[in-house]
């Protein structure tokens, strides 16, 4: 009787334990108290989108939300960086009312149609986050560092095979190089910054880097790590290491700087947003498609050639017209000039040019 | 109809007995019908990428099989590499904590193993990126300095230590609390009387295990290491995170050039593929799926010809 | 010198032939003293760091060796041998102890800083840079995951019963079968068949929601549950059953009674290792929860965030400040491993009511 009835204290206890634990995790976050702020009701827009796809714009994407769910409390925006393919087959279904993107849609995927949009109404695709990729070096005695498209593809081809090799030498007279291997580390993953990497290597430096641009890495030399952190780990972790990642998450690695026409051009967000103002447009680009052919080769040595657009698709007309205003607005504040200056700060993008801008703006308009 | 002539000497089933042997049916029905559907999915999903163009799929592969043998061989190795280091040191954690350690501390050591297997697959990948990678470096360049001689170590040395051998470490870890846990309370099971009388009868600590605990244990054991493995083969996270992967097949354990898994293969790969790329990854997910099935076939089997001390044959 | 060879002089029957107690000891220091001086040795001729790690280990090796031979010398070859799997047996957990502690060591001291109340007092909802907290993963994380197991649990135990009681047969041997298959299933795939599912027969090709994602864990848990608890089953005494049987207890209420509280510690153990197998599982939520920065309590409708996904996320799309990213991510690994822990203590607890007491 005794052992039963301790038994059931015992459980009792435990059941306590539960239901406190319960209690403490049921309260609301401190953060979502609703809206405090009685200015901030001015907004009428109200409901949850969800958007997804490419990684390279999760911080930016972040930043976004962030200031535009606090402008408009009653809205929700989810953005699952789960990839640009993932971004594109869901917005493809209807699964997302947007999706991002560091690759243009092909043709045939324009073809096929989009299900959350009103059948033959068109879409919109325009630029929303451009990004300075660097080339990231961890080497032993060695600040800073020169280097030309050709001695790149080579350094990631593994035709360069040790840092005082004579190629690197060249660009670089007062570094002193040690004579240690060079360990190129490329991303493992497929990813949107890889294919502007090697585009902007198969363009400039086409004799040795033959492989065309692609999201998957083409060739099977070097080491290889998941993500814009896992390269920037490897490198920081390993010895005499370089690779590519978003100029953003660099920290306090070495940065090269790349050879355009004659001189070396460190990165920097107006020299990234000078190549893509300067670019002609691509093979789909419409009032509404404001796809970007980038000139990779150019001379001018006010811009920084290695970047990355990525992209924000959307619908023209929604099958679903109560989140229409909602994503209008989202996307336009996203490329104004308040949401462009929020990467910047918060994720290291690079501007939207005056020009682009308005084209931007423009096109958004068409949503309903 | 006569019912006293058919009278046989069993039980009354009563009612509760039906209920709870039925819904004991319905439970392992639902399992197979859960199984049927996810076969389902696989084939279909898979059909696709086999029947297609190879040269349609990445990277151009001679074949689809081109493209999802090194995966299954990486899968396969760093698993085997995994266990072979895992499985040692499991069998001996379990009869330390059943039959070495004094009495009164064995639960608590117990507990802290279990500790392990508490560790979410995406810390330990987190922990191999950023602690084992770097410690292992410089001795993966011993080893290639030193034994360079054998092809486990051949070619040049990884400048990151995120290879194949690291990526089995961190598995081997993980496993590891798996496999001692299932296995400590296995020999703990072992029937006291068997062991008092081999210790009766003069035999030392290590003759008792070997003639009471392990032949008891052995099944177990085997089972044990079977659901060790599974995980091993099916890790996804640590394998994308960790690894620094590239198409080949070698036995090279401190390369930079290292074989992936199919599982690290698909979390790497998925979130940028689309069209017939996407049902080539579930194809090797179906690979990888009928791999485990062979593997745990055979374990089955092993398991099968020694049963003879289960409690319930 | 004669008191000592006086005393050396009595012979005591029982300990002659036997190493002394301390001998285990001083063979284990005297072979890590051994080890440090040659690598202190090495270090000072080649100028390099001394290498610790190395000399322990390379001890504790000489250490196994010496023992086993002074065992052989003195004690003969059983003992010797006796003596070898005990050394080896310790020196197994102790290096298991070593990646356990360099683990814990990192967690708990790089997730320390965030680890704080608001931490987990708020979600990511408004939250750039510095900042925010978990909330929202940890509801998620204990939301999924408990459904899984309220799923899980009942379905795998009943089908172990079904294998170890009931099973024979086709449909016994067909369970025992596919259930080594469904361990195969790699945790991704179960997370896109639970996707494709979904989408399926709700007709919303985007559907992210967390009771999918406990479908998703089900689907990777069921089995371990099935195949622990099965061997744990299998490991009850026959003349426990007989017994009951004999006194006219139904099969249904010997089960209930007497199979599962003899083998309920083992069962335990196997739950919360499947929990712990499934808690920490990143890719399925990923696909079929999605990610969010905001508070969800419903398990069937929205994005529902977890722990894990928390986690890499927070590593993998840091903004340009890192650093408060990284806290975070490792103050979700630390809590994630502390609710696993916590789990651990009460599946203890609850076997210890129920479990009979046996003599050990």
């Amino acid at each position: 009787m005794n052992s039963v009835l301790s038994r059931y204290k015992r459980l009792a206890s435990i059941g306590a334990i539960a239901v406190a634990g319960t209690i403490l995790l049921s309260s609301c976050a401190a953060n979502e108290a609703g809206t405090t702020d009685p200015s901030a009701a001015a907004s009428d827009l109200a409901g949850t989108i969800d958007g997804s796809g490419a990684s390279s714009q999760g911080s930016a994407q972040e930043a976004w939300v962030a200031a535009f769910q606090t402008e408009n409390p009653d809205v929700t925006i989810n953005y699952d960086p789960s990839g640009s393919g993932a971004g594109r087959e869901a917005f493809i279904s209807g699964g997302v009312s947007f999706a991002g993107t560091d690759s243009a849609l092909k043709q045939d995927e324009i073809d096929g149609g989009f299900a959350a949009c009103v059948p033959d109404t068109g879409y919109i695709q325009v630029p929303a986050y451009i990004s300075p990729i660097a080339v990231i070096f961890n080497v032993e005695g060695v600040d800073a560092l020169n280097l030309d498209a050709p001695t790149i593809a080579g350094i990631f081809k593994g035709t360069i095979t040790t840092w005082n090799d004579p190629a690197i030498a060249a660009l670089n007279a007062d570094a002193t190089l040690p004579s240690a291997p060079i360990t190129a580390v490329h991303r493992s993953d497929d990813s949107g910054t890889t294919k502007n990497f090697t585009d902007y290597l198969n363009k400039v430096a086409p004799e040795i880097w033959d492989a065309p641009a692609a999201d998957p890495f083409p060739y099977q030399v070097g080491e290889a790590a998941q993500g814009t952190s896992g390269v920037v780990d490897a490198v920081t972790n390993g010895t005499n290491t370089i690779g590519y990642a978003d100029a953003s998450k660099a920290g306090d690695l070495g940065v090269a700087a790349i050879k355009v026409g004659d001189e070396f051009v460190d990165y920097s967000p107006e020299a990234a947003a000078a190549v893509v103002a300067g670019s002609p447009a691509g093979d789909t680009a419409s009032d509404t498609d404001l796809v970007i052919s980038l000139d990779r080769k150019t001379t001018d040595p006010t811009h920084y050639p290695l970047v990355l657009v990525s992209y924000i698709i959307t619908c023209t007309e929604f099958v679903d017209a109560e989140v229409a205003p909602v994503v209008k607005a989202y996307v336009q504040y996203i490329t104004s000039d308040a949401g462009q200056s929020e990467a910047a700060s918060s994720a290291g993008a690079a501007p939207l040019s005056t020009d682009l801008s308005a084209k931007v703006a423009t096109a958004l308009e068409s949503i309903k | 109809m006569t019912t006293t002539s058919t009278r046989k000497p069993r039980s009354t089933l009563r009612p509760a007995d039906r209920i709870f042997a039925g819904s004991t049916v319905i439970a392992g029905s639902l399992i197979l019908a859960a199984l049927a559907a996810v076969a389902v999915f696989l084939i279909a999903e898979s059909i696709p990428a086999l029947i297609v163009d190879p040269a349609e799929l990445k990277g151009a592969p001679s074949s689809f099989w081109a493209y999802v043998g090194p995966l299954a061989f990486g899968t396969v190795w760093a698993a085997f590499l995994a266990l072979v280091m895992a499985l040692p040191i499991s069998i001996g954690i379990a009869l330390f904590i059943s039959h070495f350690a004094p009495r009164r501390i064995a639960q608590g050591l117990g507990y802290i193993i279990d500790l392990l297997a508490a560790v979410p697959s995406v810390v330990f990948g987190l922990w191999g990126i950023k602690v084992l990678a770097p410690a292992v470096t410089p001795l993966y360049g011993w080893l290639v300095q030193n034994l360079g001689f054998l092809p486990f170590f051949a070619g040049g040395v990884s400048g990151t230590g995120r290879t194949i051998l690291t990526v089995a470490i961190v598995l081997a870890v993980m496993i590891i609390p798996i496999i001692t846990a299932v296995t400590r309370e296995v020999f703990l099971q072992t029937p006291r009387l068997h062991e008092e009388a081999a210790l009766a009868l003069g035999a030392t600590r290590w003759e008792m295990i070997q003639m009471a605990v392990i032949p008891f244990g052995r099944p177990g054991m085997i089972s044990a290491a079977m659901l060790g493995l599974g995980r091993a083969l099916g890790e996804t996270m640590v394998v994308a995170m960790v690894l620094s992967p590239a198409l080949v097949i070698n036995f090279v354990l401190t390369g930079s050039q290292n074989p992936s898994t199919i599982a690290g293969n698909i979390a790497l790969n998925f979130p940028e593929a689309n069209g017939v790329d996407v049902n080539a990854l579930i194809a090797t997910g179906m690979i990888l799926f009928v791999i485990t099935l062979v593997i745990n076939s055979i374990a089955r089997i092993v398991i099968n010809r020694r049963k003879a001390f289960s409690g319930a044959n | 010198m004669t008191a000592a060879a006086q005393s050396t002089g009595i012979v005591n029957s029982l300990t002659t032939g036997r190493l002394p107690r301390w001998a285990t000891w001083v063979i284990l220091l005297g072979s890590w003293a051994i080890m440090g001086v040659i690598f202190a040795l090495i270090a000072a001729g080649s100028g390099t760091e001394f290498n610790i790690s190395a000399a322990l280990l390379l001890g504790l090796f000489l250490f196994i060796v010496l023992i086993f031979v002074f065992a052989y010398l003195v004690e003969g070859l059983r003992q010797a041998k006796d003596r070898l799997v005990t050394a080896l047996v310790v020196s197994a957990f102790l290096i298991a102890l070593i990646p356990l502690i360099s683990l814990l060591f990192t967690v708990v001291s790089n997730g320390l800083p965030r680890f704080d109340p608001g931490f987990f007092g708020q979600s990511m909802r408004n939250v750039v840079g510095e900042g925010g907290g978990a909330l929202h993963a940890i509801t998620g994380t204990l939301l999924i995951t408990g459904m899984a197991t309220l799923i899980s649990v009942p379905v795998g135990l009943l089908t172990a019963i079904y294998l170890v009681e009931y099973g024979r047969g086709a449909l016994a041997r067909a369970i025992t079968f596919f259930v080594d298959v469904m361990t195969g299933i790699p945790s991704i795939v179960a997370g896109l068949f639970a996707f494709a599912f979904f989408a399926l027969i709700l007709d919303d090709p985007g559907i992210r929601f967390g009771f999918g994602g406990s479908i998703a864990l089900s689907l990777l848990m069921i089995p371990v549950v099935v195949r622990s608890s099965e061997e744990m089953l299998k490991l009850v005494p026959n003349e426990l059953r007989e017994a009951a049987y004999a006194l006219g207890v139904p099969k249904w209420l010997t089960i209930l009674k007497i199979v599962i509280p003899t083998s309920i510690a083992g069962i335990t153990t196997g739950v919360t290792l499947a929990i712990a197998r499934v808690i920490g599982e990143t890719a399925p939520l990923l696909i079929i929860s999605g990610f969010t920065a905001s508070m969800n309590y419903d398990l069937l409708s929205d994005r529902m965030m977890s722990l894990p996904v928390f986690v890499y996320t927070q590593y993998q799309n840091p903004g340009s400040e890192v650093q408060p990213y990284l806290d975070r991510a490792w103050a979700g690994a630390l809590t994630l491993i502390l609710i696993v822990m916590l789990l651990n203590l009460i599946a203890r607890l609850i076997a210890r009511i129920f479990s009979p007491k046996l003599g050990r």
